[in-house]
């Protein structure tokens, strides 16, 4: 007797059918259908209670209202606050995306020293008693040599609490040097300033007006508050035109109701020039011009003389046919607007634009108007005490700002950031010796990259309050986490571009999830510290404490609504709008029209590199996040290639999708080519917001950062920077 | 498959082969006697061996597999159903309630418990681990839910309880009445709950709280005509298990797929 192959068989043929008839194969079966929802990479929300929690997204300057939806205590999804005066109910990818920078790998989680060589990214972690101290000891020791001037802060904003403690440490401390980001808020600022004598910033009533004449600005692509102004286009879609002024068909062009290419920087000349067909033929409004403003005739000798619709048309390339006739719909239409500042507005401009943009706005009588350009005063509640500055304070704040801001060559300029890296490079005036960043990310956003490195590398002691690992946090010494917006409490005053005062309340939606602090709370502990009079500046126990006793009756409001408005608000009427010299509206135009220069000769960059902006990469102080990035297409972004735009008649040694090298007198890199019959010949377009070498693996070293390839360039009356692009050649690679 | 004859057939003519080889090399041994003999001891072993691997799978299946699926796991606190519906005030509802917003709040959280046991009331061992191990420390427990459902089932409690007037019972049987948690047995393979598929390894059960599958929900649907239609209207049977009850006399599950009806309940 021996067991056969036969055998054998027979025992699988036992088996099998002693399988099929127990239940195993159909619950196995059942149970792989299960497994599969079981899979840790599949995210799915826990279970449990749900809440919504109202906040203010303060991920741009934009201030739209948010309502987060939480599960217990993980916040799950952002949407935007109905009934919010700025965004109703909408949201933008960024805004979206938040909750990646509140549980996202690019957090940095507690307060970090730094070991290795400056940006080599070798840290130690350190307590907050120890990171305070450190802080302390630094600004102690340059306070007792008599330094404390050669302190600097860069903020992102200057208005709301965080700034004005900000300030007002920097005050007490004693040094000149706060400076806010720049962007078009300060040429408008300074263009209402010279034009309306008032210290305001600029709202349009967007959503009154019929006729929006655009000069570059990307209405649709982030330009001023990116949800409001996206509803808007809605209303104009229904009941208005827009006629968009551009190189590049932009999405806004492309959206618009008339695209009107123009060679890029000549702006000015064309608005000047629709001025001049205005005059001329008398379509201004007599009442305003006449009894509102002062030294027109000046303003029509200069505009009649040197902007004839057939000159501009040279200048600009825009027909005078197309002038005239563009001039006639706008002073022709109800409630006309004009805007400007390019693509999403971070680049200030040349004054000479804006003025001669808002000249405009002033001819056809908008000013304060429904439809049109509104002064808006800030929502005045921080009302402090005012410091007492002991004498090392008082002598450190009557040295003259590093950045050359209010100086005699730029009186009028309150800030002047773009100019710091030259200034502490040349080491022309004193040395920088501390340098604080607050909610800001000036080695990525400034132009010049390689400049601006080069002066962090000249500041012995840099502090970055990043909550994330920015560009400026790797380049730092100290780095004391902020927590992110979800997380903290924050008083945003109106948003930029709105027409009307409002103060919205960021809430803390869910606990820190790390190791950070407010950096309100940071500014108090580092000022009790020194005991004395920076001390007594600050006798609030905590950064909550001041914005509740700061705010209060209206934090009652702000608790349950998330934002207060002032809805007696009327802008102020013609009679008292204006507190120029003259109590007039100004049309003088200080430096005459010529447009700005940029860098680089014709012969050795016979092209133009301009940037553009797009609603899906966040291109200021926040990197895209993975959801954003995401959503990029393939010609902004291949793989970690970067995509530039040329018209196939400029490109025509390129092929479609090959590799070029992009050189700019500033520096030079492999970009791939994408033929675009949408962009004028002689141009090349390059995506803002790629190219970091920071923040997550999502977001490093995917394309290039334009800021790397174009430097600054002063405008003459405001000392901002004026480039809107660089000389630039395309070689094969 | 090859009937029995020709299965026959075929191992008489391996036999003659084999037989032919003994031939060559063995002239003078009576080949017929030997053949028959190993014949019949074969078979024997290829039914014998039938058996076992019948025998041996169904004992598998049956038996050894269900105690391979599932890991038994006790509850972080034994607790006692009884003890608690005696001493609050509104039965079930009183722990397991309604969110303002119309969701179930299922499983209490550390919060609800604390409102009574801040500090230690009795004497039971278990309330005084509870307390200090979660209470004192201000840690959820980590309560093993029985009657979890996998993620793609969306489910409400207030259509079924609220509009419907389901028992809780019907569902989760007379889980108040127990005085100790029982053992929670985890499927390894796919991490839910024994509960859903239920105890019965072949799916049989004798109450409606034997099982939490798709068919059961199916079947409540279709005895009490109850709407959503959509659940008992599928066109074909969920399960191949022979099922254990009968079909309401009346009714029967009639064809009728309505557009979206699996995301009424699979969102």
């Amino acid at each position: 007797m021996k067991v056969s192959r036969r055998s054998f068989l027979s025992l699988i043929i036992g088996g099998a059918a002693g399988t099929a008839l127990s239940p195993l194969p159909a619950k196995l079966m059942d149970d792989s259908a299960i497994w599969t929802q079981m899979w840790p990479w599949t995210p799915v929300p826990e279970d449990g209670e749900v809440s919504h929690v109202d906040s203010i997204c303060t991920l741009c300057p934009g201030g739209c209202g948010i309502t987060v939806r939480k599960v217990n205590d993980r916040a799950i999804k952002i949407e935007g606050m109905k009934g919010h005066p700025v965004n109703d109910g909408g949201i933008c990818v960024l805004g979206l995306s938040g909750l990646q920078l509140l549980y996202g790998p690019t957090r940095v989680k507690t307060p970090l020293k730094r070991i290795g060589a400056r940006g080599e990214g070798r840290w130690e972690k350190i307590s907050w008693d120890e990171a305070i101290a450190e802080v302390v000891k630094k600004l102690g020791e340059l306070r007792e040599k008599g330094k404390s001037h050669t302190v600097a802060c860069i903020s992102g904003a200057d208005r709301g609490t965080v700034a004005h403690l900000l300030g007002r440490f920097l005050t007490v401390y004693g040094s000149p040097n706060f400076i806010r980001i720049p962007s078009i808020q300060d040429s408008y600022e300074l263009t209402m300033y010279l034009m309306q004598g008032v210290q305001a910033s600029v709202g349009f009533d967007v959503e009154n007006a019929d006729f929006v004449l655009s000069f570059g600005s990307g209405l649709i692509e982030g330009w001023g508050s990116p949800v409001r102004m996206i509803k808007a286009n809605s209303i104009w879609k229904e009941q208005g035109k827009v006629v968009q002024i551009e190189p590049r068909l932009s999405n806004t062009a492309a959206k618009s109701d008339k695209w009107i290419p123009i060679n890029p920087g000549t702006e000015a000349a064309l608005a000047l020039g629709i001025a001049h067909v205005i005059i001329q033929k008398s379509m201004y409004d007599t009442n305003f011009v006449n009894n509102y403003s002062s030294d027109f005739e000046e303003f029509k000798q200069i505009v009649l003389n040197e902007f004839s619709p057939d000159d501009v048309a040279k200048i600009t390339g825009v027909s005078a046919s197309t002038i005239e006739s563009l001039a006639k719909s706008f002073a022709r239409a109800s409630k006309p607007l004009a805007v400007c500042g390019r693509g999403q507005g971070e680049t200030p401009g040349s004054l000479n634009e804006f003025m001669a943009v808002h000249a405009l706005n002033a001819l056809v009588g908008n000013i304060n108007k429904k439809g049109g350009v509104w002064a808006v005063p800030d929502p005045d509640y921080i009302k402090w005490p005012e410091v007492e500055m002991d004498r090392v304070a008082a002598d450190g704040r009557n040295k003259a700002r590093i950045d050359g801001a209010g100086s005699k060559r730029y009186p009028d300029t309150r800030y002047l950031l773009d100019r710091l890296p030259d200034a502490i490079n040349s080491g022309k005036d004193y040395p920088i010796e501390a340098l604080f960043v607050v909610g800001a990310n000036p080695v990525y956003t400034i132009p010049d990259s390689n400049a601006v490195k080069e002066a962090f590398n000249k500041v012995p002691f840099v502090v970055s309050f990043s909550s994330y690992m920015d560009e400026t946090a790797a380049n730092s010494d100290l780095i004391l986490p902020n927590h992110v917006f979800l997380e903290r409490y924050e008083d945003v005053p109106t948003p930029v571009g709105l027409q009307k005062p409002i103060i919205g309340l960021a809430k803390p939606v869910v606990k820190p999830q790390f190791n950070t602090k407010h950096v309100g709370d940071v500014i108090l502990l580092i000022a009790k510290s020194f005991g004395g009079r920076i001390a007594d500046a600050f006798p609030w126990e905590s950064y909550e404490a001041c914005l509740k006793k700061t705010l209060g009756n209206k934090w009652d409001k702000l608790i349950n609504d998330g934002f207060w408005s002032d809805s007696n608000f009327k802008p102020a009427v013609w009679e008292s709008a204006f507190s120029t010299p003259s109590g007039k509206f100004e049309f003088l135009n200080k430096g005459g029209a010529e447009s700005i220069k940029i860098e680089g000769d014709k012969q050795s960059y016979p092209l133009i590199l301009i940037p553009y902006d797009s609603m899906r990469l966040a291109s200021g102080f926040i990197g895209a996040p993975p959801f954003a990035i995401k959503t990029v297409e393939d010609t902004v972004l291949k793989g970690k290639e970067i995509v530039v735009e040329v018209n196939p008649k400029t490109a025509k040694e390129f092929v479609e999708g090959r590799h070029a090298i992009l050189s700019t007198p500033k520096g030079q890199a492999k970009v791939r080519i994408h033929h675009f019959d949408g962009i004028m010949p002689g141009i090349v377009a390059l995506p803002r917001g790629l190219g970091h070498t920071a923040y997550d693996e999502y977001l490093v070293d995917k394309g290039i950062n334009f800021n790397e390839l174009i430097g600054p360039v002063e405008d003459l009356v405001s000392g901002l920077n004026a480039a809107w692009g660089i000389r630039a050649k395309l070689t094969r690679a | 498959m090859s009937t029995s004859d020709d299965k026959a057939k075929e191992v008489s003519a391996e036999a003659d082969v084999s037989a032919e080889a003994v031939d060559e090399v063995e002239t003078a041994s009576p080949p017929k006697v030997n053949e028959k003999k190993q014949d019949n001891g074969g078979l024997g072993f290829i039914i014998l061996f039938f058996i076992i691997g019948l025998v041996g799978s169904l004992a598998v299946g049956w038996w050894i597999f269900p105690k391979l699926l599932y890991s038994q796991k006790k509850q972080p606190i034994d607790f006692n159903h009884v003890l608690h519906v005696g001493t609050v005030e509104e039965g079930c509802e009183s722990c397991h309630y309604f969110r303002e917003d119309g969701s179930f709040s299922g499983v209490p959280k550390l919060a609800q418990c604390v409102d009574c046991h801040e500090e230690v009331m009795g004497e039971d061992p278990e309330e005084l681990k509870f307390v200090e191990e979660y209470v004192a420390k201000g840690k959820e427990v980590p309560w093993l839910i029985y009657s979890r459902q996998p993620d793609s089932v969306f489910f409400s409690h207030a259509a079924h309880i609220k509009m419907g007037k389901v028992d809780c019972v019907i569902c989760h049987g007379y889980i108040g009445e127990s005085t100790h948690s029982r053992v929670y047995e985890e499927n390894r393979f796919t991490g839910y709950s024994r509960d859903i598929w239920g105890k019965n390894i072949a799916g049989l059960k004798k109450n409606t709280w034997d099982r939490m599958k798709m068919d059961d929900c199916a079947e409540c649907h279709a005895e009490n005509r109850a709407v959503p239609k959509t659940v008992e209207t599928l066109p074909w049977p969920i399960s191949w298990m022979p099922r254990p009850y009968e079909k309401p006399a009346s009714s029967q599950i009639r064809v009728h797929i309505e557009k979206d009806a699996c995301f009424v309940c699979h969102k």
